[in-house]
């Protein structure tokens, strides 16, 4: 009751400012990503790029929007077509909600209310993740059967399968990690990660020191669930185009919103669970102490690193997505499933076992 | 690395086996699919019909004849000049390559000697024309599979190489270059000193191109292995070029046959035992490097001297004097409205272009134009391959296995 605000007002406006910015945030992710991926392809493959539009080519994805929102809705006579309209949307809205139990900051303290910076601190915490993601393939399922061709039904079927064989090497990967930290929920898995190795102090508990192989697994499935290169597979331009084959205009390109919300979402839920979430870089603080500040500014000033921190990490990420795509050929489906089931699974499961050993004798 | 274990073989020969049993548990889930003649990976307009086990192709038909022109008809009611544009429209990814191999048939039944600098004019344009060729086929194969930045390296050289072959004849892709007897015009100045800057600068981006794709461990699963065909298959289906030489067989009729000025340039014949796409990458990627080489050569012994053949028959007036004298500027008109007149007679004259073997059979009864004209082409008798090739592979597979026959349709339905 500090400051004489009625608690439930302050935290239904803190609520409703952070899901503005959030929703904002994630709304101008696709399309800068767009951008970033046209620019960062072409700086890689000696082009120029879209540089016309707008300062650097900035505006040419709403050129782009533009473009798609005034095209002809084409709806093919063969589609079935209730579910060819929902498809898009079945796939676009979990993508939206998996952001919300991320932690992109602290939790900070404004008049005596503390207010976490994470959408939803809920008690089952990233199995929340795992849940509305996997709810995202069923878009693509709708689509490729909706569809009514045999190109999109290979796309579907490539998609079921791969979605379905890569949760299982995330799911395992991630099981390891809740053993190490004893919790599901990213904040306290977050906070975690700020303490520091006791043999070698400047190094922090980052999940990706404490846990190096799962980290590796997650990262390659993470490619896979977000259907990037080399396991674009469902897409596969060159074989089958693609389960959005006879897609057009705006429905076409919302599952291409969705992908990159996924990637977003991805990118978050690595930096939470291994890369130290909003946690600072090393020598961030001893950097501002050395400033000299003190008591407000110096709390003020590391919520904003520490926001900034996170947004660096999420975007080396994205920008790491965008530099496999344009490297790497893409997987045949078998090899595909060869890598999820033969390789990558054992690989989880034998770590769950280390894991356990090294915690029972109290390595970890 | 070029080798192919006898293992990796008898498994690609079992898996094609498996499905020769009749399945009964999944008679009812075959389905037909169509791939082509609109589709992104079919280079062209062609057309493969594929009955599908889930993903994996069971029995396939390829059809051809969507781009079919009647080239070879044309031949035959257009004059021997008038029939060179239209051999740019066969394999359009090494124009210069088909214009040559055209009017040396043509030469070859007038029986006229052609000058040293035009020989070796003639050589450069091959070569160039084979760079850009397997730029293509090579750039193209990885793309389909994925690979976006190793085809652009290759497409921006290959951009380079056309701003040589601009230089030359004034247009890119239809060049229509060579002459009956001699060329369009001779070399601009200064073109061969930047033509051998420009391989030094190239030569580093194949380098570059190497590292990023050849030993990667995605692309080398995704080809090894795939699209196997034996030495046996190769030759009884009369391939040529690279495919034939990474199925084992050494041949190469620049070295065995030589023509042009091929006998005096130094060159190495890559061969590989694999058969596979994997193998008809890495050979014309040697190829390449091969060409770079030759052209090297091509840079320092170019001889001075006339292009054209001292032969009044075909010997096309200077404009110079079409221009001031009467006589020349009916000579002219003549000479461009009717033709020259052919002696009696056939020829044929093999040559390896960058797909394999390229000819030209004209068969004359005198008069300007030729009384029959067939073609050889090299992707006719590659895309015949494609249905032993794709059995028992999959969707993704046939992709790779028709990128890397390199089928031009052009050169294919003609």
């Amino acid at each position: 009751m500090a400051g004489g605000v009625d608690v439930t007002t302050f935290e239904l406006t803190a609520m409703a400012i952070k899901l503005g910015i959030v929703l904002l945030i994630l709304l101008h992710v696709a399309p800068i990503m767009v951008w970033a991926e046209r620019r960062i392809c072409s700086w890689m493959q000696n082009r120029t790029g879209p540089n016309r539009v707008g300062p650097f080519g900035l505006l040419q994805p709403l050129a782009d929007a533009a473009k798609f929102i005034f095209k002809e809705e084409y709806v093919p006579a063969h589609v079935r077509k209730g579910f060819y309209e929902l498809a898009p949307a079945v796939s676009i809205i979990p993508a939206f909600l998996t952001f919300a139990v991320i932690p992109f900051g602290p939790s900070i303290d404004i008049g005596g209310n503390l207010v976490h910076l994470q959408l939803a601190d809920l008690n089952v915490g990233f199995v929340y993740i795992l849940a509305i993601s996997s709810l995202s393939v069923y878009g693509t399922i709708m689509a490729s059967w909706a569809s009514n061709s045999k190109y999109a039904m290979f796309g579907g079927l490539r998609a079921t399968a791969q979605m379905i064989s890569y949760e299982l090497a995330l799911g395992l990967s991630l099981v390891s990690m809740i053993m190490v930290y004893g919790s599901v929920s990213l904040q306290e898995i977050t906070q975690a990660q700020g303490e520091v190795f006791a043999f070698f102090p400047s190094l922090p508990k980052w999940g990706v020191f404490l846990q190096p192989v799962a980290f590796l697994i997650f990262f390659i499935s993470i490619f896979a669930e977000t259907n990037r290169l080399p396991f674009d597979l469902p897409e596969g331009e060159a074989e089958i185009i693609g389960f959005h084959v006879e897609y057009g205009g705006m429905k076409w390109s919302s599952f291409f919103l969705a992908e990159y919300l996924h990637m977003t979402t991805a990118a978050g839920f690595l930096t939470a669970m291994f890369l130290g979430g909003w946690q600072m870089f090393p020598g961030m603080y001893t950097a501002i102490v050395a400033l000299g500040l003190e008591g407000d500014a110096l709390y003020w000033t590391m919520v904003g690193l520490r926001v900034l921190s996170f947004a660096i990490k999420v975007m080396v990420i994205l920008v790491f997505f965008i530099v496999v795509r344009f490297t790497l050929p893409r997987f045949r489906y078998d090899q595909l499933m060869h890598l999820g089931w033969k390789v990558l699974v054992p690989i989880a499961l034998v770590n769950i076992v280390v894991t356990a050993y090294m915690i029972s004798f109290g390595w970890l | 690395m070029l080798q192919k274990t006898d293992a990796e073989a008898k498994k690609q020969t079992a898996r094609s086996d498996e499905f020769d049993e009749h399945d009964e548990i999944f008679e009812d889930s075959k389905i037909n699919v169509n791939i082509g003649p609109q589709h992104p990976a079919m280079h062209g307009t062609l057309r493969v019909m594929c009955e599908v086990n889930g993903e994996i192709i069971e029995k396939s038909e390829c059809e051809l004849g969507y781009l079919h022109r009647a080239i070879e008809k044309i031949g035959e009611v257009r004059t021997y000049h008038q029939f060179i544009p239209f051999t740019d429209r066969l394999n359009y990814c090494s124009a210069l390559q088909n214009n040559i191999a055209y009017v040396t048939s043509v030469e070859k039944l007038m029986g006229v000697e052609l000058p040293k600098r035009n020989v070796w004019i003639r050589t450069m344009c091959c070569e160039i024309a084979r760079i850009i060729d397997h730029l293509i086929c090579v750039g193209i194969n990885a793309f389909d599979l994925g690979a976006m930045t190793f085809f652009l390296y290759g497409f921006h050289q290959r951009e380079r190489a056309y701003e040589f072959i601009e230089k030359l004849c004034g247009s890119r892709l239809t060049t229509t270059y060579t002459r009956v007897g001699g060329l369009m015009s001779d070399l601009p100045d200064g073109f061969l000193r930047d033509l051998s800057d420009w391989l030094d600068e190239f030569s580093e981006v194949i380098d570059e191109m190497d590292r990023l794709l050849t030993g990667n461990r995605i692309w080398v699963d995704r080809t090894k292995g795939i699209g196997y065909l034996s030495q046996e298959d190769a030759l009884s289906y009369s391939m040529t070029g690279p495919c034939l030489r990474a199925s084992n067989v050494n041949f190469d009729i620049r070295r065995d046959m030589p023509y042009l000025a091929y006998d005096q340039v130094e060159f190495d014949v890559p061969i590989a035992k694999g058969g596979d796409v994997f193998d008809r990458y890495l050979i014309r990627m040697t190829e390449i490097r091969e060409s770079v080489r030759i052209l090297r050569q091509v840079c320092q012994k170019m001889p001075g001297g006339p292009i054209w053949a001292d032969d009044k028959r075909i010997r096309i007036p200077d404009k110079d004097r079409v221009h001031n004298s009467m006589e020349s500027m009916i000579h002219h008109f003549k000479f461009f409205m009717e033709g020259f007149d052919c002696p009696e007679g056939e020829a044929y004259c093999p040559m390896e272009g960058p797909n394999g073997e390229v000819g030209f059979y004209i068969k004359s009864k005198g008069g300007p134009k030729a009384y029959r004209l067939r073609i050889r082409a090299p992707s006719f008798f590659m895309f015949q391959t494609v249905n032993e090739a794709a059995r028992g592979c999959s969707i993704a597979d046939l992709i790779a296995i028709i990128g890397s026959v390199n089928i031009i349709a052009g050169e294919l339905d003609r």
